[in-house]
């Protein structure tokens, strides 16, 4: 049952992979990398992998190819000019694909990794966490790398911001802090004007 | 579980660095543009004092923390040192070539110095992750960096273009890094480096054609190196400065982590490989440097043309070769921070001085700067008794001892045609008119680090003995 339930969603993803990139448009490209994440996370289920899972629905899924989808949307790719000499390559790129495979695959394939040579890790009942297991070694054993990590993400953000920041000192915006910090006297200002006009005396106005 | 709090101690210098950046960043952002100048000073300090710290942390035995993943030995003191050093040098020469373009902005000492910190990781890193994370880290920042003179179409090029070659080989890094995990159930160099023997020798090696794949595109190896004359010379001349330094000596660390501490009793299958990469190295770098009359670009082709000198190094599997290479590493970086600070020397304002043309004459103008463009040059040639001689004649050397004495004919015959093109610049500034009389205009700091740089690289090789000894005593 859990063969036949590994081989179902590996060959969604294998097949959505492939739609990904044979597909025309680029939204739905982006919905088969989507359908893509989802089989991969059903696999990491059977690996008992429940958080790794979750967070790739979660992160990818939810966040990441939303994004992106608003990014492919927004732009207006034109794709015959992508796909220009593709048809050309083809032979070439289907030749050197099959060879890289054929390859890989004899060195690879199957035998090396196979149960003989490693033992089947043991199933672990329902009362283990994977979420509390993960957090044990990433806060333990690998805090070093977890810090790195987390400074590439910083490095990630100045990075973002500085190749995307222009300071236009030309455009007209509001400046919030003068907006709050006005006094009623600043925009209001009182002119005392008689009632009844005084006799005509030029160049003589009365002002605060 | 029972949990022993790392030692931090070893990783001070790491520690001290990142705290600085951070703080540097936060008060960069309340610094008017006039004032940048102390961001700038701040950074120099900053790495001045993690030299300190790094060199103090110095000890004959090796350290490790972080549960395996933090190594610490001689060779990574030395070359944290070394880093920090060149470092420091590629911002003085910048400054000015910065403020000069309108892009004198924190973000470039900021990024400058997380590289530093990525370059550092990897130059003590433990297992496979710190590897990558370290490469990443310096990656990222380099990446930036190239793009931050966004008006620049030539640059935004420069930028695309390593990024997505760089993407590629940080995912061939991983490809074959996963098949050694894959096979020997760790990502311990040390616990790697003992399970050789016992596992599957043939996935063993797929996972090694792609590390060194990795580690050939990150120093700029034959047939990986197509990116670096594009990228030299697409970036800005402060960047180039930058990526052309610091990071060959941290890719040296990389491929001495990987292959030695990792991967020694596979020493065999390697060693073909290297080979094949040093001699195309050497022999491609110096051939097509010949017929290139940007001065940036030929500086690529030359850095191709060093890195098979380093690779030839650590080849020869022995402790010796492999000090030979760190020695290697360090002096190239000397030298490639010289050369393009004379680069960033000469520009100005809306000019680039990265033709060999505007060198001409340079001595009429400034004999005392045309001495030490002459020096680098030299040294970069392997002319004695400059730096650069003894840097090629140990590594030479070293590939003699072990039996690899055509490998060594074919360093010597490759160097003797790269002589040709540092020498014609050499002709051109002492013997060729100037195009123009615009005198050099230059603050005292790049002035002062330029002299001394220069004259390190002669002073240097006259009593090289001392660094020699250093890097050889690394090893043994």
């Amino acid at each position: 049952m859990e063969t036949f339930v590994f081989y179902i969603f590996s060959a969604f993803m294998v097949l959505s992979a492939l739609m990904v990139i044979t597909v025309n448009n680029p939204v739905k490209a982006a919905f088969f990398l989507v359908l893509s994440f989802f089989a991969s996370a059903a696999i990491w289920l059977l690996l008992e992998a429940e958080f790794l899972a979750i967070i790739l629905v979660i992160v990818y899924v939810g966040a990441v190819m939303v994004l992106f989808l608003f990014v492919v949307m927004m732009l207006d790719i034109n794709m015959a000019q992508i796909k220009r000499g593709f048809v050309n390559n083809l032979p070439l790129a289907v030749a050197v694909a099959i060879a890289m495979f054929v390859t890989i695959f004899f060195v690879v394939g199957g035998e090396s990794f196979s149960e003989s040579v490693f033992t089947i890790p043991d199933r672990h009942g329902a009362d283990y966490s994977n979420v509390a297991e993960l957090g044990k070694v990433l806060y333990t054993d690998y805090v070093y790398s977890f810090e790195i990590a987390a400074v590439i993400l910083l490095v990630g953000i100045i990075a973002a911001i500085s190749l995307t920041l222009r300071r236009r000192p030309n455009t007209r915006h509001q400046k919030i802090e003068d907006q709050v910090a006005v006094k009623s006297k600043d925009r209001l200002q009182v002119v005392k004007v008689d009632a009844q006009p005084k006799k005509y005396e030029p160049a003589k106005e009365e002002q605060k | 579980m029972n949990f022993v709090t790392p030692d931090f101690m070893p990783a001070m210098p790491e520690i001290f660095l990142l705290t600085m950046v951070c703080a540097i960043l936060i008060i960069d952002l309340f610094l008017k543009d006039d004032s940048r100048g102390a961001t700038y000073m701040l950074s120099l300090i900053a790495l001045a004092a993690t030299a300190v710290l790094s060199f103090t942390g110095y000890s004959q035995e090796t350290v490790t923390t972080f549960n395996g993943s933090f190594i610490l030995d001689p060779m990574a003191s030395i070359l944290k040192v070394a880093i920090c050093i060149v470092v420091m040098g590629v911002f003085i020469y910048a400054k000015d070539y910065l403020i000069d373009r309108n892009i004198y902005k924190g973000e470039y000492f900021i990024l400058g110095l997380f590289g530093v910190l990525g370059m550092m990781v990897m130059v003590s890193a433990g297992n496979f992750l710190t590897v990558y994370l370290g490469l990443e880290l310096l990656s990222l920042s380099m990446y930036a960096m190239i793009a931050m003179q966004r008006d620049s179409a030539i640059a935004s090029e420069a930028a695309m273009k390593y990024f997505i070659l760089g993407a590629i080989a940080s995912g061939m890094l991983l490809y074959g890094m996963s098949m050694v995990y894959g096979v020997t159930g760790s990502l311990d160099l040390a616990t790697i480096n003992k399970a050789v023997s016992t596992a599957d020798r043939v996935v063993m090696s797929f996972g090694l054609v792609f590390i060194i794949l990795g580690i050939a595109f990150k120093l700029g190896a034959v047939p990986f190196h197509m990116w670096m004359p594009d990228v030299y010379q697409g970036s800005p001349t402060s960047v180039t400065l930058y990526i052309s330094s610091a990071p060959k000596i941290a890719a040296f660390a990389m491929m001495y982590r990987l292959l030695v501490d990792g991967l020694t009793d596979m020493h065999a299958d390697w060693q073909m490989i290297l080979i094949i990469l040093s001699v195309l190295s050497m022999a491609l770098g110096n051939i097509i440097a010949i017929a290139q009359t940007n001065l940036k670009r030929m500086f690529a082709y030359s850095t191709i043309a060093h890195v098979g000198f380093i690779v030839m190094g650590v080849l020869t599997g022995t402790q010796a070769g492999y000090g030979a290479s760190m020695f290697y590493a360090i002096v190239y970086a000397i030298m490639s921070v010289g050369g393009f600070g004379m680069i960033a020397l000469l520009s100005r304002a809306g000019f680039e001085a990265d033709n060999i043309d505007d060198f001409k004459g340079l001595n009429q103008k400034s004999p005392w700067f045309a001495f030490i463009m002459m020096a680098i040059l030299f040294s970069m040639a392997g002319v004695p008794p400059f730096l650069g001689f003894w840097a090629k004649i140990s590594v030479l050397q070293e590939a003699v001892n072990s039996g690899l004495v055509w490998l060594a004919i074919v360093g010597v015959v490759t160097s003797v045609i790269g002589a040709f093109y540092y020498l014609r610049v050499v002709k051109v500034i002492y013997f060729d008119k100037p195009m123009d009389n615009t005198p050099i205009k230059a603050s005292m700091d790049i002035r002062m680090a330029l002299s001394i740089n220069g004259v390190a690289i002669l002073a240097l090789g006259l009593y090289p003995t001392a660094l020699i000894a250093l890097c050889i005593n690394t090893f043994s």
